[in-house]
């Protein structure tokens, strides 16, 4: 299998422990990711507010990038924001002839024409769907038994279009957690909405959602993600979240390939832990008594 | 309780009303039942709930729309627009609002406005977006000295982590400038 891999600028920056952590998974699974070609930025929640047109013109433009790569691929995107930014153009000119001649007007200017024939895939959707469970469980040599892992899905991979999970109750992480030997912490709150760029624009109003999140998460060992961020925003507001409830929230923020990667034994150059901003001792310590090889 | 739409007083400022046209022509068919108000996980937040916002829409009530920040709030999770029984695309009606808001420069969402710039105006510079560029840009944007002072903390603990560097604001190769200006000037004739 191989795959045309679209980081997004967030997983070469805040998020380069999701890029080189999915880079290792992939590559323990046998799967080749090849990065797109001169990959641009998806427009991210930015595009959208200030113009219409570049909000498809810009994810547009690296779906054209791919189609010159290979004519029929599919692009795994980790990011859920550049997933539902790229999907939409794919399910937006499928029935919008004149938004597809607006795009094209607009990609002419770097030299480039989308016709609509690659398929834009979520990594955790390629995970649960183009993977055989056997095939990750196969791999997995550390059992993460004891662990209670709460999968957090977020918005965009979910809504507006549902390709592979229930939108409003998704459970497709639930086998994943499962098959690393951890249990999957009890919770309605998977695919509930962190406060995305709310964080940074009226953050009175995003860190309530933040909040939330973590008050329902109080039990779990960890949360497990699968967008930059939703990641970010978990975890970088857990003192601010702590101090307006008068409590103390702390639970790592992982992304699932960091999960998979801890119980497949992958070295901690291949999981970067280290870089993320939120791993107690605890669980350091529990992770330290639990991971003898099975 | 919500005020009921005045429909008579609206003011009639023919410009703006033709700029809400594609997201008024998105909600033609909302029956006001409040299942995007129901649904939204900002609603606590905003001024005026999502149902209100859509009847002052349909009612071309472009002064009132422009004093809330109802659509400012929206964190685009689409729970609405999953759940309208009408179907319709209420998230995106929320950006096209965002959209004649920032064309406008409307002083009320600058906060929102100059955010998303910024971060534009560091993808169309380098193709990618440079996050501590684009941080720069937004609070040199805001004059400011709170904002960034507010921002610190995190900027500090992600600098340990090497996850960004100081960056200070570059012209860079105008990557996507073509595509911006080609955009710019469609959008400016439509």
């Amino acid at each position: 299998m191989t795959y045309i891999y679209y980081p997004g600028c967030s997983l070469e920056g805040t998020a380069a422990e999701y890029s080189i952590s999915t880079m290792a998974l992939f590559e323990t699974l046998g799967i080749e990711l090849i990065e797109l070609d001169d990959w641009t930025c998806c427009g991210a929640t930015a595009a959208e507010g200030v113009s219409h047109l570049l909000s498809f013109a810009l994810p547009a433009r690296n779906l054209a990038m791919a189609e010159k790569m290979k004519a029929k691929s599919d692009i795994l995107v980790p990011c859920s924001a550049c997933y539902l930014n790229l999907k939409r153009v794919e399910q937006g000119i499928k029935d919008d002839h004149s938004l597809l001649r607006k795009i094209n007007q607009v990609l002419e200017a770097d030299d480039l024409v989308l016709k609509g024939t690659v398929r834009t895939r979520h990594l955790l959707d390629v995970l649960v769907n183009d993977v055989a469970l056997d095939d990750i469980a196969s791999k997995i040599v550390r059992s993460l038994e004891g662990f209670s892992i709460a999968p957090y899905y977020g918005c965009q991979c979910l809504r507006p279009y549902a390709v592979f999970d229930d939108p409003e109750a998704p459970r497709s992480m639930e086998s994943l957690i499962t098959v690393a030997g951890a249990s999957v912490y009890p919770w309605d709150m998977g695919g509930r909405c962190c406060g995305a760029s709310l964080m940074s624009t009226a953050p009175e109003a995003g860190i309530e959602l933040v909040a939330a999140l973590l008050e329902g998460a109080q039990g779990a060992d960890a949360i497990v993600t699968v967008c930059p961020m939703c990641q970010m925003n978990l975890e970088a507001y857990q003192k601010k979240a702590s101090k307006q409830h008068h409590t103390h929230y702390e639970v790592p923020i992982l992304y699932l390939p960091q999960l998979l990667g801890l119980a497949m034994g992958l070295t901690d150059d291949q999981i970067r832990l280290d870089m993320n901003l939120c791993v107690p001792g605890s669980f350091r310590e529990k992770l330290a008594n639990t991971l003898q090889p099975a | 309780m919500e005020p009921a739409v005045d429909t008579q007083t609206a003011a009639p400022d023919r410009s703006l009303i033709k700029k809400l046209a594609p997201a008024r022509k998105q909600l033609l068919a909302c029956i006001q039942c409040g299942t995007c108000s129901g649904s939204c996980p900002n609603a606590d937040a905003m001024d005026v709930s999502p149902r209100y916002l859509w009847r002052l829409l349909l009612t071309d009530n472009a002064e009132e729309i422009f004093k809330t920040r109802t659509f400012a709030l929206c964190s685009t999770c689409y729970t609405c627009t999953l759940r309208c029984p009408r179907g319709l695309q209420i998230t995106d009606a929320m950006s096209l609002l965002k959209q004649v808001a920032a064309s406008e420069n409307l002083p009320l969402y600058k906060r929102s406005i100059r955010f998303y710039q910024s971060f534009m105006e560091s993808v169309r510079r380098h193709g990618r977006v440079r996050e501590m560029e684009f941080m720069t840009l937004y609070f040199m944007s805001m004059k400011n000295p709170v904002i960034p002072l507010k921002f610190t903390p995190l900027g500090m603990r992600l600098m340990a982590k090497r996850k960004v560097s100081v960056e200070i604001p570059s012209k860079g190769t105008q990557k996507l400038d073509a595509m911006f200006r080609k955009a710019r000037e469609i959008e400016e004739q439509s």
